[in-house]
C-alpha cells in the first residue's frame, strides 16, 4: 500500500486507443503501432523520443520485444507487465513511478490484446500445469456468484434484483452509443437485456463485457515538464494497486457483497489524493464492468455509494451521463469488450479526452477529478487498481 | 469365526427407464429401469461411496487389507487401490488387491478374507452393453462393500463357504472388446442349474441344514430367471428368493450378488440364515447366519437408501454420451488438458481424502492446505483436517452454461461446511431447478475427468435429501 504516493507529479501529454473490435484484419503488432503513433502524433513528439517504454498483455506476446519489434525502437529499455484484467493499468502505474523517480524524463505505457484469434469466445487464458481439481468454470460464472449473494443479503426479490443488473448494461451501451471507438456502438433496450440468454444464472449474454481486440497508449513526462508539449495535460493524482490474499475461496466470511481489494486500493487512492468524499469531489469514473454485478458491488466497494444503496443509485441514474456521479461515460467494457492488455489504458484515455473537452456527444460539464478502477482475477481473489487523475494540479 | 461387521452400498443417482432404450430403437423392453452411473462416475468412485457408507461408525484406521472386485476398472495398467485407500483415508501400510475380471470376484474377495484381520472388500462395477442389445438392458450400474473380521461386533457369521471352478465360456469381454459377449443364453443357464445342483445342496447337508431352515436366498445367475430355477431345483419357495434388483438397478457385474445382500442384511433378524450362491466359471457358496450386532448397526444409506433418491427422467441420448457412445460436437472451449502428475503426486493425500488444514492459533479450517493462516497469518502451524462426512451448506451459487461440461449447465457453489471451512466446487446429483442458497450439501467422491487417458478423482457436493439422510 502506498504511503507516500506521487500525486501530481507527473503528466500526461499525450493518447493514443484504437477502436475496440473484432479486429479480424489487424494483428497485435498492427494495434500497437496503430495506438503509439497516435499517442505520439496527439503528444507532438517524435518516437525516439521516448525513453522507456512498458508494454502491458495478458496472452498476446511475451516479453519486451513484443513491442520493440513492431515499432523498431531503438535499443530502449521495455518491459512488458502482466496483472490479469489490471494489466493496462499496471503497465501505466509502472511508467509514472519510473518517471517520478527521475530515471527518465519521458516514457510510453501501452497495453494490447488480442483476444479474438484463439478460436473461442470469451477469455481462455492459459493456466500454469496443475492437479486439475479446481472446478473448471468460466468468467461469468465466478462473478455471477455475487448477484444471489447480493440480492439475499438486502432483500432484493429476483425481478427487482434483474431490474438493477439490467439498467447498468442500458447505461454503459446508451454512453457506447455516443462513442465511436466502442465495440458496440447501439443502445439495447432493457427488455433485451433483462431476456437475453443465460451464461452464467442468473447472468446472461449481456451481463457480460463484449470481447474485443485493441491497444491503447500513454506518454509520461514529469509535471513540471508537461507544458512543453501541450496546455491541458492530465496530471496524476494517485495510483494504488492491492493484490488480495484469497479470503473468497478459504473464509466464511467473505459473504459476495463486498470485494475487498476494491476497498482497500479506493481508500489507498483517495488518501494519496487527498479524497474525503468520493461521490462529490470525483467527477467521473471508469470502472471495471466486467459484469453487472461487478459494477453494482464496486459502487459501494469505492464509497460511491452506501452498503446496500448502491442498488437504489442505480435505479434513480445516479450513474448516468446526467446522473450526480457519472460512471463508465465512454460505455464501458460492456461496448467496449475487455482486451485485457488495453483496458485500463482505454480508461484513462476516456479521462483525457472528458478533461480535454474531446469526449464528443458524451462530453460531461467541466469534469474535474477522474477515477479508473481494474479489478485482474475473480471475486474470491483478485488485483484492484485504482488511479486518480485531475484536470489540474491541486 | 469370520463374519461381516459392517456393509454399504451405492447406486448412482440416474436411472435410465429401459422403454426409453425401447422408443429410441422402435422395439420392445423389458420393464422397469437401470441404474446408470454419471458421467463422473466409475467402478472407483462408487466403489469408494459404498465403501463410506460401509465405514460409517468405524475407524477406518484399524483396516488392515482393502479388496477391490471389478470388472471394469478405469486402467488396464495402474493399480486403484491407492487411489481408493487414499479416499477412504486407510493407513499407509494398508494391504490390498484387485479382484478383477471375473463376475464373482465380489463373492471371491469375502472368501479370501483373513478371518485374523479387518478386511474392507468393495465390489463395483460399471459395465456397458452394446446399444440394441439385451445387455444394454439388462446392465446396471452400482457398488457394495463390506468390512470382514471377527469378534462381538460381527452382524453375520460366515458358518460355511464353498468355491467351485467350471470352466465355461457363457460371458465375455477381451481385452480389446468394448461390450460384453454372450454365447447363447441356454449354455449358461443349463451349466449354472447343473452347478447348483451338485455343490449347494451336499453343502447343505454338510452343514446339517435344509432350505426350508434358510430365510432368504441369494442367488446371482446368469440371465433373467436360472435365479429362480435354480432356487426351486434345490428346493426354495418363491418367497425366499431375495428380489435381484433387476426391475430397479439392473445386472451390476461383480456388484450384484454383494448388493443383494446388503439388500438382504437391511431386512434381516438375529438368527436369520442366509444362503448366497454367485455364478461364474462356478460358484461361490456362503452360509451366513445374522447375530444379535445387527441391532447395534449404526444407520446407513444402504441398498434401500439409495434406492430412494433418484432421477428417474435421465434420457437415453444422456447415458449414450456420458458413456461415450455417441459422437458429439465438442464444446467451443479449450479442450482439458491432463492433469501434471506431479501436482497429482504432491495433491493425493489433500485431493483424494479431502483433508484440508487447521491452524492450531486461530481454529480456522481451510481448504486446500495452507500454509499461512487464511484467517491469522501465522505461518506453518496447521494440523491436517479431514472434511469428509461434514454437513455443509450452499453459500451462493451459478449455473455456468458457457464451462465445458457432459451435463450442462455446470452447477458451481460456494459450499460452507457448518464447522468451519469452505471451497468452491461443482454439484452433483441435482437439477438446476433444486440448487438454492441454504441447501444442505455433502461431499461424494467422483472422477472429474478422463484426460490423456489419466482419471482425476476429487470430491464434489451433493443435495442431502430428506428421504436419504443418516
Amino acid at each position: 500500500m502506498s504511503r507516500k504516493g506521487i500525486s501530481d507529479k507527473v503528466a500526461v501529454i499525450g493518447m493514443g486507443c484504437t477502436r475496440f473490435a473484432e479486429h479480424w484484419d489487424k494483428s497485435v503488432d498492427d494495434l500497437l503501432v496503430d495506438a503509439a503513433y497516435e499517442a505520439f502524433a496527439d503528444a507532438g513528439i517524435e518516437p525516439a523520443d521516448i525513453e522507456a517504454a512498458w508494454l502491458g498483455t495478458m496472452i498476446s506476446g511475451y516479453a519486451g520485444i513484443t513491442l520493440s519489434g513492431p515499432l523498431k525502437t531503438q535499443f530502449i529499455p521495455v518491459t512488458r507487465v502482466e496483472n490479469m484484467c489490471a494489466t493496462g493499468s499496471e503497465a501505466f502505474r509502472n511508467a509514472c513511478y519510473a518517471v517520478a523517480s527521475g530515471a527518465y524524463d519521458i516514457v510510453l505505457a501501452i497495453g494490447v490484446e488480442k483476444l479474438k484469434d484463439s478460436g473461442f469466445s470469451g477469455l481462455n487464458s492459459p493456466k500454469p500445469p496443475n492437479d486439475g481439481t479446481a472446478p473448471n468454470f468460466s468468467a461469468p460464472a465466478s462473478f455471477s456468484f455475487l448477484a444471489p449473494a447480493y440480492f439475499e443479503k438486502y432483500g432484493l426479490s429476483t425481478e427487482q434484483g434483474r431490474e438493477v443488473l439490467s439498467r447498468i448494461a442500458w447505461k454503459n451501451h446508451y454512453n457506447g452509443s455516443l462513442n465511436p471507438k466502442a465495440q458496440y456502438r447501439n443502445e439495447v433496450p432493457m427488455e433485451k437485456i433483462s431476456k437475453s440468454p443465460m451464461v452464467a444464472a442468473p447472468l446472461g449474454i449481456m451481463d457480460c463485457s463484449g470481447v474485443a481486440d485493441g491497444a491503447a497508449a500513454a506518454i509520461i513526462v514529469r509535471t513540471e515538464d508537461a507544458h512543453k508539449y501541450r496546455k491541458d495535460p492530465m496530471y496524476v493524482k494517485a495510483l494504488s494497486i492491492a493484490a488480495g490474499p484469497g479470503d473468497g475461496r478459504l473464509r466464511q466470511d467473505f459473504d459476495f457483497t463486498s470485494i475487498k481489494e476494491n476497498v482497500v486500493s479506493s481508500q489507498a487512492a483517495y488518501r494519496e489524493a487527498g479524497i474525503k468524499d468520493p461521490r462529490k469531489e470525483i467527477s467521473m469514473a471508469e470502472v471495471h464492468d466486467c459484469f453487472t454485478p461487478t459494477e453494482l458491488v464496486i459502487y459501494e466497494d469505492l464509497g460511491f455509494s452506501e452498503r446496500g444503496q448502491g442498488w437504489k443509485d442505480v435505479l434513480n441514474g445516479v450513474f448516468e451521463l446526467g446522473g450526480e456521479l457519472p460512471v463508465n461515460p465512454d460505455g464501458g467494457l460492456k461496448s467496449f469488450g475487455h482486451p485485457i492488455g488495453a483496458s485500463g489504458l482505454r480508461m484513462l484515455y476516456e479521462m483525457y479526452l472528458q478533461f480535454q473537452g474531446r469526449a464528443g456527444k458524451r462530453q460531461l460539464d467541466n469534469p474535474k477529478i477522474g477515477l479508473t478502477h481494474n479489478l485482474g482475477g475473480t471475486p474470491m481473489q483478485c488485483v484492484s487498481f485504482v488511479s486518480i487523475v485531475g484536470k489540474e494540479l491541486s | 469365526m469370520k463374519g461381516i461387521i459392517s456393509y454399504g452400498a451405492y447406486i448412482p443417482y440416474n436411472r435410465l427407464q429401459r422403454k426409453k432404450i425401447g422408443e429410441f430403437f422402435g422395439k420392445s423392453t423389458y420393464s422397469g429401469e437401470k441404474a446408470v452411473a454419471g458421467y463422473d462416475e466409475d467402478s472407483v468412485s462408487m466403489g469408494v461411496e459404498a465403501a463410506l457408507d460401509c465405514l460409517r461408525g468405524t475407524d477406518s484406521k484399524e483396516i488392515d487389507a482393502v479388496y477391490f472386485a471389478t470388472t471394469s476398472a478405469p486402467y488396464k495398467e495402474k493399480g486403484s487401490i491407492s487411489t481408493i485407500a487414499a479416499a477412504l483415508h486407510l493407513k499407509e501400510n494398508v494391504r490390498g488387491i484387485e479382484a478383477a475380471s471375473s463376475l464373482r470376484s465380489g463373492t471371491s474377495a469375502i472368501l479370501a478374507a483373513n478371518e485374523l484381520e479387518q478386511t474392507l472388500v468393495i465390489a463395483s462395477d460399471c459395465r456397458t452393453g452394446a446399444p440394441t442389445g439385451q445387455n444394454e438392458q439388462w446392465f446396471g450400474d452400482g457398488a457394495a462393500s463390506f468390512l470382514i473380521g471377527q469378534g462381538p461386533e460381527v452382524i453375520v457369521n460366515v458358518i460355511d463357504a464353498v468355491s467351485v471352478q467350471g470352466e465355461l465360456v457363457s460371458e465375455w469381454r477381451s481385452q480389446t472388446d468394448s461390450f460384453t459377449q454372450n454365447w447363447e443364453e441356454r449354455l449358461g443357464s443349463t451349466v449354472f442349474l447343473k452347478q447348483v445342483k451338485e455343490v449347494v445342496t451336499p453343502f447343505l447337508e454338510k452343514n446339517n441344514c435344509t432350505a426350508d431352515a434358510i430365510n432368504k436366498v441369494i442367488i446371482s445367475g446368469p440371465g433373467t430367471r436360472a435365479h429362480t430355477q435354480a432356487a426351486s431345483a434345490i428346493g426354495f419357495q418363491k418367497n425366499q428368493i431375495q428380489d435381484p434388483l433387476f426391475d430397479l438397478v439392473g445386472a451390476t457385474g461383480n456388484a450384484h450378488a454383494p448388493m443383494m445382500l446388503v439388500s438382504a442384511l437391511e431386512e434381516a433378524k438375529p438368527g436369520d440364515q442366509l444362503l448366497v450362491v454367485a455364478f461364474a466359471e462356478g460358484l461361490d457358496v456362503m452360509l451366513l447366519e445374522v447375530t444379535e450386532a445387527i441391532s447395534r448397526l449404526a444407520k446407513r444409506k444402504g441398498v434401500q437408501g439409495y434406492l430412494t433418491v433418484k432421477n428417474d427422467q435421465t434420457s437415453y441420448s444422456d447415458y449414450l454420451k456420458w458413456r461415450n457412445l455417441l459422437e458429439t460436437e465438442p464444446p467451443r472451449r479449450p479442450e482439458t488438458e491432463r492433469p501434471s502428475a506431479p501436482a497429482l503426486y504432491r495433491g493425493y493425500h489433500q485431493n483424494l481424502s479431502f483433508t484440508g488444514s487447521k491452524c492450531r492459533n486461530c481454529g480456522t479450517p481451510q481448504f486446500p492446505k495452507q500454509r499461512i493462516c487464511t484467517q491469522c497469518q501465522v505461518k506453518d502451524e496447521m494440523d491436517d483436517y479431514r472434511f469428509v462426512g461434514q454437513s455443509a451448506k450452499v453459500m451462493t451459487y451459478t449455473l455456468d452454461h458457457l464451462a465445458a461440461s457432459p451435463a450442462p449447465p455446470m452447477i458451481v457453489a460456494v459450499v460452507d461446511f457448518d464447522k468451519g471451512g469452505r471451497i468452491i466446487c461443482e454439484v452433483t446429483d441435482c437439477h438446476p431447478k433444486e440448487i438454492e442458497i441454504g441447501m444442505n450439501v455433502e461431499m461424494t467422491f467422483r472422477r472429474l475427468y478422463e484426460a490423456g487417458g489419466i482419471s482425476n478423482y476429487f470430491w464434489k457436493a451433493r443435495p442431502i435429501r430428506q428421504k436419504e439422510s443418516v
